[in-house]
């Protein structure tokens, strides 16, 4: 076959399969771009509206974004699939040395933030919140990324911080500083207990059942108004002070204190310390952790925990150690949140946060803490980039809501994050010890777990 | 009693739907041992796509019992082909190219496609619950008392007898047909079917279509059943007929529905017993019961991990 | 002969309807090695993982005697157990290396229960206290010793999984002896060597049984190695013990003949 015979062909069969693939989106964009159900202003049930360009466009783009990808794909016929090269990224971070580097970057632009110019109160309340998905993280990264358990329940955790802190509060009057640790108790032992029946089931069905446990729990909270405030949740939590001297106008406050002008983001910045302080105790702790035998076994059980019970090691504490860590870091996190918020209510404590801090935690790299830094940035800044976007109320009409489409590119996120790099952007793992050299070992080898 | 018997009855009917879910879970596990996230989901969308075939058609409030249900099932045919294209979509795109990975990746794609679902259908059709008007009204009255009457609808019939219908049809399909042989041979030996010359992909694929048909099928019952539809009606009956199909014993098809039935009723009696806030949890305690005490199921068989 | 230190005794596992171990009764001692042999299907996998606790036996016993006389009834115990407690350590027909993991860090991992009972279940080591340090320095010396023992050392830092498969076999041994076993049971230690490769474990195998003190408990399909080393071989055919003895009596055994090649038809 000549080269410019094979090629025309090649076209054609090209333009068949995207035409292919568009007739099959044309029936899946059908019934959801094409027509839309509407509620009419009169009695009966709903209309059907018509969106026939917005199927049209939706069907174009399939079609466009098919087309691209055969012909960019010819490049890699030739290629072995083995033959992927690992991503900048991955070389640049997985080395330790360029970490160890990166790291105090990070955090001394972490100290100076909130006195940078354009640190409004907007953008401190979303440093927060980073920096607050970090920690989870992080802590989420222990029961996942180092034992290999997948928790998809992990925000009952969070809710247990939340609300230990918040009745705690209210009815002991107990401080922040005194709550906190009692949270974090509370978070771990609730850990062990949700555990104990359920670490030995397998990988996917421990999966779904914690993805149970986290709704169980926040269908308890929805409903025991007596004891939870059910759905009005717990409001007036009171709000932390500087170490005794709230964050008021008053003579004793804060800023007469201190001698200044009194404003309001006094106490978002140290709201703002006070996570990042927690998030840095996380990660020594964490990073410790994982140097001692315990973290040696976390990661020796998630490779393969028949060879680890071989070896004399208790699986099933190891489990539980890891899940009651994890849940402490959780449980930390989750009575900050509290204060931060002077209000808690159920809603803040379903599966879609379970599955975003799940998400930040593969996307980061299952066995790197930095990776989980620059996935929480990405997924939290990127939602908020999204935010902006006010252009899409054309497409969609007036009534769109573009933080609708936060949950959709999430998922989305998800699904092309597993396909294109599923061991996260940071896959290489830095060994705990070492004789001489430290060298990162690449994603390839390590495994996540044969049950 | 008359109060249980009517539970009893509203049992079953929820039973089957969840029934007619749980096929698709058991057999996508069966197959390829991964739990497809997005299944409730694929259920969600068929209740959608029938509402809308539905107001199409425009026999909202019809007086003609057959003229509604001839509608009905040609309603449920297209529902059927469009779940299965979706079915179809979400094994190629998203769990085809995963197949060799990492235990926990297809898990994770799964729960990304059910998130992308849920919200693309919510940014399509709006975040308000769609109701719809009866169409088939009216049934029969089984007993009469003083303080309750029990009456079955003949929607509820509907329900169980085109569930029994499909659940004979599909597990004749599994066991005669040569596609039911594929399947067995797969979820037995994946590389020697291969080699063996049988398609697995087509049958992986076929799999994952009819489950996504089954899905849609429950979709329109529970559009007729309830009235009312959202798009994160898939979240909860989802995780409900996953339990039920490991209640049931996974890979089992007559375990699922057995296991429906039997989730169905303890939801049921639950809301009618104690308190419907907390039916869900008394259903999703039951997945953490049946996995602690009984992880191979009422009629599924246990398994031996091989050192 | 002095007390075994492995008694088998009157071993049983049924599956169902499958008999696959049926009344087994053997003996190992220490500073022997004993292999088990048979035709694919006897049910020498089935008796090790009876042994080191993988599946519950269906009747008999296994009695372990430490040398302070200490008994173990390992048909009771769990499989984790019987390693921490009772010392009985096991390599795999499969290897089951932590790939994923440095070669040091796996002979690390074997030395878990030491190092935690040191670092006071990670309270002291979270804050570094000598004690902990001391104990990892010594671990760290117990690693290198077997490193260098099968040569490795030079490959310290690697993941385990980029080790050629015969380092990958001794270093499973090596992760299997840093455990401080008495009884050491290797499942096919030697599938899949090459003949230098098998010279090279029959060595290592030897130098164990002479110094370490611990009895060795194989399974093994390669005749040369189980010729080579094996002070003691027991031989079963369909479940049950057909032979028992030396090496070369086992060889000229005709029951062990007939159950290898076949009786010739008349």
């Amino acid at each position: 076959m000549t080269p410019t015979q094979s090629s025309t062909s090649g076209y054609i069969e090209m333009v068949k399969r995207s035409l292919i693939a568009t007739v099959i989106a044309f029936f899946l964009f059908l019934p959801t771009l094409g027509i839309k159900t509407s509620a009419s202003g009169g009695v009966t049930g709903l209309f059907l509206q018509y969106r026939w360009t917005l199927l049209a466009v939706g069907c174009g783009l399939i079609f466009i974004g098919r087309m691209a990808i055969e012909i960019f794909g010819q490049k890699h016929e030739g290629q072995p699939k083995a033959a992927k090269a690992p991503s900048a990224l991955n070389v640049f971070f997985g080395s330790s040395k360029v970490a160890k580097a990166v790291g105090p970057l990070l955090l001394a632009f972490a100290i100076v933030f909130p006195f940078l110019p354009f640190s409004d109160r907007y953008i401190l309340d979303l440093g927060i919140l980073i920096i607050t998905y970090v920690m989870l993280g992080w802590g989420l990264q222990i029961v996942v990324g180092l034992a290999g358990l997948l928790d998809l329940g992990y925000v009952a955790f969070y809710a247990v911080g939340a609300y230990s802190y918040a009745l705690l509060s209210i009815h002991f009057g107990f401080g922040f500083w005194l709550c906190l640790p009692l949270a974090g108790v509370l978070a771990a032992t609730w850990g062990v207990v949700l555990g104990f029946p359920v670490l030995r089931l397998r990988g996917d069905y421990l999966a779904i059942v914690t993805l149970a446990f986290g709704e169980i729990i926040r269908i308890i909270l929805l409903n025991w108004r007596s004891f939870t405030g059910g759905s009005n949740g717990i409001s007036s939590i009171p709000r932390p002070s500087f170490f005794g001297l709230p964050f008021n106008q008053e003579p004793g406050g804060f800023a007469a204190t201190f001698g200044l002008e009194y404003s309001t983001s006094q106490r978002i910045i140290f709201l703002y310390f006070l996570i990042l302080a927690l998030a840095i105790f996380t990660f020594f702790v964490t990073a410790r952790l994982r140097r001692l035998p315990i973290g040696r076994a976390w990661e020796a059980l998630r490779e393969d925990e028949i060879a680890c019970r071989s070896l004399g090691i208790n699986t099933v504490n190891t489990k539980l150690s890891a899940f009651a860590i994890g849940a402490m870091f959780g449980g930390f996190a989750g009575s900050f949140f509290a204060a931060k918020q002077a209000f808690v209510s159920p809603e803040s404590f379903n599966f879609m946060e379970s599955a975003t801090i799940l998400a930040i935690v593969v996307l980061g790299g299952m066995s790197s803490q930095l990776g989980v830094v620059f996935s929480a940035i990405a997924m939290v800044g990127g939602v908020e980039l999204l935010r902006q976007l006010q252009f899409l109320k054309v497409l969609f009409g007036p009534d769109f809501d573009p933080s609708q489409l936060r949950l959709l590119l999430f998922g989305l996120a998800m699904i092309l994050m597993m396909l294109w790099r599923p061991r996260g952007l940071v896959s290489t793992r830095t060994p705990t010890v070492f004789l001489k050299d430290e060298k990162a070992v690449s994603a390839a080898m390590i495994s996540q777990g044969r049950g | 009693m008359n109060y249980f018997l009517q539970q009893l009855i509203n049992g079953i009917t929820l039973g089957s739907i969840y029934g007619l879910i749980a096929i698709g879970y058991t057999m996508v596990y069966g197959i390829i041992g991964m739990i497809n996230f997005a299944h409730g989901d694929v259920f969600m969308v068929g209740a959608f796509v029938s509402l809308i075939t539905i107001i199409i058609f425009g026999i909202t409030g019809t007086s003609s019992v057959a003229v509604g249900i001839g509608v009905l099932i040609l309603v449920a045919a297209i529902s059927m082909v469009i779940a299965g294209i979706y079915g179809w979509t979400i094994e190629r795109l998203a769990y085809r190219p995963l197949r060799g990975s990492f235990r926990l990746a297809p898990l994770i794609t799964a729960i990304g496609v059910s998130i992308f679902l849920q919200n693309f259908v919510q940014a399509t059709q709006g975040a308000r619950v769609k109701p719809l008007q009866a169409i088939i009204s009216g049934g029969f009255t089984l007993l009469e008392s003083n303080d309750f009457v029990v009456r079955i609808t003949y929607m509820q019939i509907l329900i169980v007898v085109l569930t029994f219908v499909l659940m004979a049809g599909f597990t004749y399909l599994i066991s005669k047909t040569s596609l039911g042989r594929a399947q067995r041979a797969c979820e037995q030996d994946m590389k020697m079917a291969m080699l063996l010359g049988i398609d697995v992909n087509t049958t992986i694929s076929t799999t994952f279509v009819i489950g996504a048909a089954l899905a849609a099928v429950a979709g329109l019952m529970y559009l007729l059943y309830y009235g009312v539809i959202d798009f994160y009606i898939g979240f909860a009956a989802g995780i409900k007929a996953f339990t039920a199909a490991v209640l049931g014993g996974v890979g089992s098809l007559p375990g699922a529905m057995l296991g429906g039935l039997v989730i169905g009723l303890i939801e049921v009696f639950f809301a009618a017993y104690f308190s419907s806030e907390y039916k869900d949890v008394a259903a999703f305690s039951m997945l953490i019961v049946v996995l602690i005490f009984m992880p191979q199921g009422l009629l599924g068989r246990p398994e031996i991990e091989k050192v | 002969m002095s007390q075994p230190l492995l008694s088998v005794n009157q071993l049983t596992m049924r599956f169902g309807g499958l008999t696959a171990v049926d009344a087994v009764s053997f003996d190992v001692h220490r500073n022997h090695i004993t292999a088990v042999i048979g035709p694919n299907g006897a049910g020498k996998t089935t008796a090790f993982n009876c042994i080191t606790g993988f599946y519950k036996p269906t009747d008999g016993q296994i009695v372990l005697t430490h040398s302070d006389d200490r008994e173990f009834k390992l048909e009771e115990m769990e499989d984790f157990k019987i390693s921490q407690t009772a010392k009985v350590a096991r390599t795999f027909q499969n290897i089951r290396l932590f790939g994923g993991m440095t070669v040091l860090e796996n002979l690390m991992i074997a030395q878990h229960n030491y190092l935690m009972k040191a670092s006071l279940y990670t309270l002291a080591g979270i804050f570094n206290m000598p004690s902990y340090q001391r104990a990892q320095k010594i671990a760290k010396e117990k690693a290198q010793f077997w490193m260098d023992r099968i040569g490795i050392t030079d490959r310290a830092d690697d993941p385990a999984a980029a080790l050629p498969y015969g380092d990958q076999r001794r270093l499973e041994i090596a992760r299997a002896m840093c455990t401080d076993p008495v009884l050491l049971c290797l499942d096919e230690p030697a599938a899949g060597l090459n003949p230098r490769e098998s010279e090279e474990l029959n060595a290592l195998l030897r130098s164990i049984r002479d110094t370490n003190n611990v009895g060795v408990l194989l399974i093994e399909h390669d005749m040369s190695v189980v010729m080579e080393i094996s002070d003691h071989v027991i031989v079963l055919d369909y479940g049950r013990k057909i032979s028992d003895g030396t090496a070369t009596e086992v060889r000229n055994d005709p029951a062990v003949i007939k159950a290898y090649l076949g009786v010739v038809e008349d």
